[in-house]
């Protein structure tokens, strides 16, 4: 277990470094001098000349690389050019709506993802299968912006029901926030519930088809233990994958869905940095969004371990 | 046993071709019908765009501000008075040739990578952890952060988005290259002398060809989905020019009274996406088997 972990975490560092240089690397697809374009436009040419220095920028690109990732990894993004603040913490300022709304989303998408996905593998090609399908494929086509347009217009607009935009903390009440946070979780939540459907499905139909299921039907149980106790845990492991594949794609999908609520989430500083042309900012939350994601495929490998026996290391 | 179960496609003598290919998947698959009906409709419909669009997309025409649908709108009118049946039509231009842009883009790039990887065992090492560092940034994301690098325009999007969906192809390209360049057939060309670049060009690309295809068609769908999230957060299409995304942005201030601006631009996207995905399905049993769902 010890050696594969450390095996495990040894294999993430290239991929790491490829998400580093990527993020560094944006910087200098911008059209003129990167220290102009970090400090913006209203700095003085000393203030330029002095942050080319201490970038390095004179310096041949490995170094400058080499340097920037030395900062990164101590958490030291650079400083933002509209509020003059570290990138570090404009971004942990922000965290909070987004890892809610990722979070209560993904409950969405497994609250609905499962169970249909489960009744399409139990009920196969019935009425009930079709539908699911049917659900996954729309979910697959639908834009989470133009869903959560949708939403507001039927249940804020409309009915009155839930508010149209705006965020609460949970510090202001867990049933404050959730009532804020309820239609753009569904708008980020219910169109990556799809994958988990077809995997669900696929991965329950695999297992249904095994002889120990067989077996179990044959001395007796009943047929909900054969799906829950038997199947499912077996269906687990595949399912694990794409929620966690499924759960990055949420993370990027968070940045328009919180465009669409005025959530002041990363999403919302990562779009307005765009139009300020704030870099630094840019290049912190695109660099914490992927080392997250590498960090989440790497959780779902170790929760293997947890859920399968058969998986040893 | 039917004479058709004892072979498989790939090894059948007759060599249709693409309508006939089109007509034996329908009929494996009814749906993938529907789909290539509806992208079809919507090919036509953006090509014939000036015949169909009843009144100029761009022109402004105030007095006819904010109409609901009706006889002379059917989809309504803007906050500009402008025809949203007529900006969805042209909207579909520009959405249909970047979706097929970024996939001649992913393809061309994605195929060139793959090769190498499948190949060189040591160009494997290094282009393949480039492609996984790539794959760990969700998609919409990194076209953001390239976006704001290059600055907004309609090439962008496809430079962005082509660049972001080119890890997808090179993956099953490089897939395909390791199972094919191990066969016979391979061995037997390198044996009578055909040099390296011969056997990958034409022993080994085209066996490449199904995945690519897949996967393609389903990256056409991901571009269009990307390109509108893009102009609909102002960083993709400048507004000036009709997307589909840019259409339900600018009707997102006026939700209240006008809801069906946003409304038909998002159908169509609905439409168009749903289409390709059913499309990709369709081809993905027909020409991989193995990669079949269920």
């Amino acid at each position: 277990m010890l050696a594969y972990l450390t095996g495990r975490l040894l294999a993430l560092l290239p991929v790491l470094l490829v998400v580093g240089a990527v993020v560094f690397l944006l910087i200098h697809l911008t059209p003129g001098d990167p220290a102009r374009v970090l400090l913006g436009q209203d700095a003085t040419p000393e203030q330029v000349q002095a942050l080319r220095h201490d970038l390095g920028l004179d310096r041949p690109l490995i170094v400058q690389f080499g340097l920037w990732l030395a900062r990164a990894v101590r958490g030291d993004l650079g400083l933002s050019i509209f509020q003059h603040v570290p990138v570090t913490d404009d971004i942990l300022q922000h965290a909070g709506p987004t890892v809610m709304l990722s979070l209560l989303a993904i409950t969405v998408a497994l609250l609905i993802g499962i169970p249909a996905g489960v009744v399409s593998a139990v009920f196969r090609n019935s009425w009930l299968d079709q539908g699911s399908l049917a659900l996954a494929m729309l979910g697959a086509a639908v834009p989470s912006f133009w869903l959560g347009l949708s939403l507001i217009v039927v249940f804020a607009v409309n009915l009155g029901w839930l508010p149209s935009s705006g965020y609460r903390s949970l510090s202001q009440g867990a049933g404050l926030s959730l009532h804020y946070l309820l239609l753009p979780a569904l708008a980020l939540g219910l169109p990556n519930s799809s994958l988990i459907i077809r995997f669900t499905r696929s991965s329950l139909l695999d297992v249904i088809g095994n002889d120990y299921i067989r077996t179990a039907r044959a001395k007796g149980v009943n047929e909900r233990a054969v799906i829950f106790h038997h199947a499912f845990r077996n269906a687990l492991v595949p399912i694990l994958t794409v929620v966690g594949l499924t759960f990055a794609a949420l993370m990027g999908g968070a940045v328009v869905t919180e465009t669409v609520f005025s959530l002041p989430g990363v999403g919302q500083l990562v779009v307005s940095s765009v139009l300020r042309r704030d870099y630094p900012v840019i290049q912190g939350v695109i660099l914490m969004v992927g080392t997250i994601y590498v960090l989440i495929n790497l959780g779902v490998d170790l929760l293997y371990f947890l859920v399968d026996p058969r998986v040893k290391y | 046993m039917a004479q058709g179960a004892l072979f498989s496609p790939a090894v059948s003598p007759a060599r249709p071709g693409a309508a006939g290919l089109l007509w034996r998947m329908v009929r494996r698959r009814r749906i993938t019908g529907v789909g290539a009906a509806l992208i079809l409709i919507v090919v036509l419909g953006a090509l014939a765009a000036p015949l169909l669009a009843p009144y100029d997309p761009v022109a402004l025409n105030v007095p006819d501000r904010l109409l609901g649908p009706r006889d002379a709108h059917p989809f309504g009118t803007d906050e500009f008075g402008r025809d949203i049946l007529s900006r969805t039509l042209y909207g579909a231009r520009l959405s249909l040739l970047v979706g097929a842009l970024v996939t001649a883009l992913a393809a061309t790039a994605g195929v060139l990578v793959g090769l190498a990887a499948g190949s060189s065992p040591r160009a494997d090492r290094i282009l393949m952890r480039i492609m996984d560092g790539l794959m760990a940034f969700p998609d919409v994301l990194l076209a953001i952060g390239l976006m704001a690098a290059l600055g907004p325009s309609a090439r962008n999007v496809v430079l962005s988005l082509g660049f972001v969906y080119t890890p997808r192809i090179a993956r099953v390209v490089r897939a395909a290259v390791l199972v094919v360049i191990r066969l016979e057939y391979v061995e037997a060309a390198r044996a009578v002398g055909a040099s390296g670049a011969r056997i990958l060009a034409r022993h080994i690309l085209v066996n490449c060809a199904s995945p690519v295809i897949v996967q393609g068609t389903f990256i056409t769908a991901y571009a269009m989905l990307g390109e509108a999230a893009l102009s609909f957060l102002g960083v993709g299409v400048p507004p000036q020019v009709p997307t589909w995304g840019g259409i339900i942005s600018a009707g997102q201030v006026y939700l209240r009274q006008a809801p069906w601006i946003s409304l038909f631009p998002g159908v169509a996207i609905i439409v168009s996406v749903l289409a390709l995905n059913l499309l990709g399905d369709g081809l993905r049993d027909f020409l991989d088997p193995r990669l079949r769902y269920s």
